[in-house]
């Protein structure tokens, strides 16, 4: 019996990696195209950095998720440890030219050499590029961290409410420090970081043909990067932290180094999360530390609960549908005027109070989320449509049979 | 008498000043049932936490086949093979059955597919429950996936914290006939009860605990005819 089971389930595995994967290339497709064959008209204009900052929340909500999600952590230090992953992506990047302009109050600056600078001077302009953002990009994830495991220590002793507002105070202090003038030999005080590589500085040649990846890159470092999370949830080590989630008490006496697997699932939550400050700085282009204030966290939150708790796939969904909503759909809303009409009280800002009684009736209405703790997965969805079609025919012949047996009689 | 496996000296638990156990001593023989009796706040639960290492002991010794364990976090001590089922079955109610069973085989590295066979075969229900989150179990179904779980550490000492805790008495029934089964396959049992009646009929020996001292010991069958003991814990 169980063997029977078993043969009938992998095929529709199969199909559903399948699907998802060619759903992956045709996405991964149409990303290139957007980048180098689209026209640039309204729509497109909107739709590229929409599909951006989706791109990099979805990572910064899963890297929350396996905290708060999958570990029991309710820790709100996201936005401190995205603002320490932005800052030493910027510092680090920054080419040795610029720093005179950059760093102009503080004599330009104290680190004097660029990565992506150092390697285009030996792999020519666009590989230099590519390889030096994505070392950046890791040298920014170890650096938070590296903050994280400092903090942890003291921190992770702490139970729920309270490790969260030490996590919130932790990120506050870091932003504060971070504009602090006696460190603007590196960080530049309060002032921008500017000038260093972005998106738009990603590109390959082929052949004689030069290619954007100005939207492909920030896909390529999320989907790889929730992929290793998505590894880690369903290793043992995930197994670990979800029966921490479920109850800590259980969970030591069963063996489990509390202390050791709280610290291995913040340090990892970090590191993402200063991979996706990383990619913010390179989105926004230019990078300063006030906006990295205890809102973005909310923010960050707020899209983790809309998606579920638990749930990789709902971050992600909910990170694009939250940007897009905020950043384009609702956009209307503030133009004045709907459908050729004038209404009076659509102007500036109304989009923020329509976009509230949404977030208000998705909080009251779905509060486990848009997915719970399930994920979207295609076998899964192939194996419900086969169940409910061996139900609906079991149904069937009853009901046949059911006849039958009456007319016999 | 064989040495035992499991020999508590002197063992003193406070909590936050208070003094939950007050210097006892008892030794848990291999291969035998051991049940500790006695009333609420009599330091039975403080007892197992301090030999499981979720508590540190305020002082006294626990040995381990003549090992000294005292104060070694719980990580080392399951590891050697000492196992705790905790009181009100805490299993992981958002994990699967079969993922419950895994994570108590946490800190295994060797195969453990024969010992999740052996723990289906001891409880049949769990095999047909086994892709169910452990939260949607009933309570007897519960208490046997935290003994089953518990027993994928493959220990050599499990100790179970009441067992039949909020159990239906058929159900409780099934659980100690469990707890025979599992003690026949080489498991030595440290069981703490309310239910003295039926932990004393199960056990080989028993410890009666009072305000956190031992005041009497004995083979199981010879306190249940106790005339204090009946007085006291059995209602008769």
């Amino acid at each position: 019996m169980g063997k029977k089971l078993k043969s009938t389930m992998a095929p529709e595995k199969k199909i559903g990696s399948l699907i998802a994967v060619v759903l992956l290339v045709v996405l991964y497709v149409f990303l290139f195209l957007l980048d180098n064959a689209m026209p640039v008209n309204s729509t497109t204009t909107m739709l590229i950095p929409v599909l951006k900052k989706g791109a990099i929340y979805a990572l910064v909500c899963v890297s929350m998720n396996l905290l708060n999600g999958f570990t029991g952590l309710f820790s709100l230090g996201q936005a401190g440890f995205m603002l320490i992953g932005a800052y030493a992506f910027a510092i680090f990047s920054i080419p040795a030219a610029q720093h005179n302009s950059v760093y102009q109050y503080f004599e330009g600056g104290a680190i004097q050499f660029s990565i992506p600078e150092a390697l285009s001077n030996a792999l020519g302009q666009n590989a230099g590029n590519f390889l030096g953002s994505i070392i950046c990009i890791i040298i920014a994830g170890l650096v938070a961290a590296v903050f994280a495991a400092l903090i942890g220590i003291p921190v992770l002793r702490l139970k729920s409410d309270y490790l969260a507002i030490a996590t919130l105070g932790f990120a506050e202090i870091i932003r504060a420090i971070f504009q602090w003038n006696g460190l603007g030999k590196i960080t530049n005080g309060s002032n921008l970081l500017r000038k260093y590589t972005n998106f738009h500085d990603i590109k390959i040649q082929v052949g004689g043909t030069i290619f954007q990846l100005d939207t492909i890159f920030p896909f390529l470092i999320a989907t790889l990067s929730i992929m290793i999370i998505v590894l880690l949830v369903n290793s043992s080590y995930g197994r670990a932290f979800k029966s921490i989630r479920d109850d800590e008490v259980a969970a030591e006496a069963m063996g489990i180094n509390l202390f050791k697997h709280k610290m291995l699932a913040f340090v990892i939550s970090s590191f993402f999360a200063g991979v996706g400050g990383a990619l913010l700085a390179m989105f926004q282009t230019t990078i300063q530390a006030a906006p990295f204030r205890s809102t973005m966290t909310y923010e960050i939150l707020l899209i983790v609960v809309i998606g579920g708790i638990g749930s990789i796939t709902g971050s992600c969904i909910g990170s694009f549908l939250y940007i897009a909503c905020s950043e384009w759909w609702l956009r209307f809303l503030d133009s004045g005027s709907f459908l050729g009409m004038s209404v009076p009280f659509f102007r500036d800002g109304f989009r923020k109070v329509v976009f509230s009684v949404i977030i208000m009736i998705i909080v009251l209405f779905f509060s486990r989320g848009i997915m719970g703790d399930k994920e979207l997965s295609f076998s899964g969805m192939l194996r419900k449509a086969r169940k409910r079609k061996e139900a609906k025919a079991a149904k069937l012949a009853a009901s046949t049979n059911g006849k039958e047996d009456g007319s016999h009689e | 008498m064989s040495e035992p496996i499991l020999s508590i000296q002197n063992l003193q638990v406070n909590y936050g000043g208070i003094e939950a156990v007050k210097g006892i001593s008892f030794d848990v023989p291999e291969g035998e049932i051991v049940t500790l009796i006695g009333a609420n706040g009599a330091g039975k639960s403080s007892t197992l936490r301090a030999i499981s290492g979720l508590v540190k002991p305020k002082s006294g010794k626990i040995l381990f086949k003549g090992e000294d364990i005292t104060g070694k976090n719980p990580t080392e001590i399951v590891s050697r093979g000492i196992t705790l089922v905790p009181e009100g079955r805490r299993i992981f109610a958002d994990l699967t059955v079969k993922e419950n069973l895994r994570v108590g085989a946490y800190l295994r590295k060797d195969d453990i597919s024969e010992d999740m066979e052996w723990v289906f075969n001891l409880f049949p229900r769990l095999r047909e429950r086994e892709w169910q989150a452990g939260g949607t179990l009933s309570g007897g179904e519960q208490q046997m996936l935290a003994v089953g779980r518990a027993l994928m550490s493959r220990p050599k000492v499990m100790m179970m914290d009441e067992p039949s805790l909020g159990l239906a008495p058929l159900v409780v029934r099934e659980i100690f006939r469990i707890i025979e089964e599992v003690n026949k396959k080489g498991v030595t049992i440290l069981l703490i009860e309310q239910n003295a009646n039926m932990a004393l009929k199960t056990a080989h020996m028993g410890y009666v605990l009072e305000t956190g001292r031992v005041t009497m010991s004995g083979p199981g069958k010879e306190l249940l005819t106790n005339e204090s003991v009946k007085a006291a814990y059995l209602g008769t």
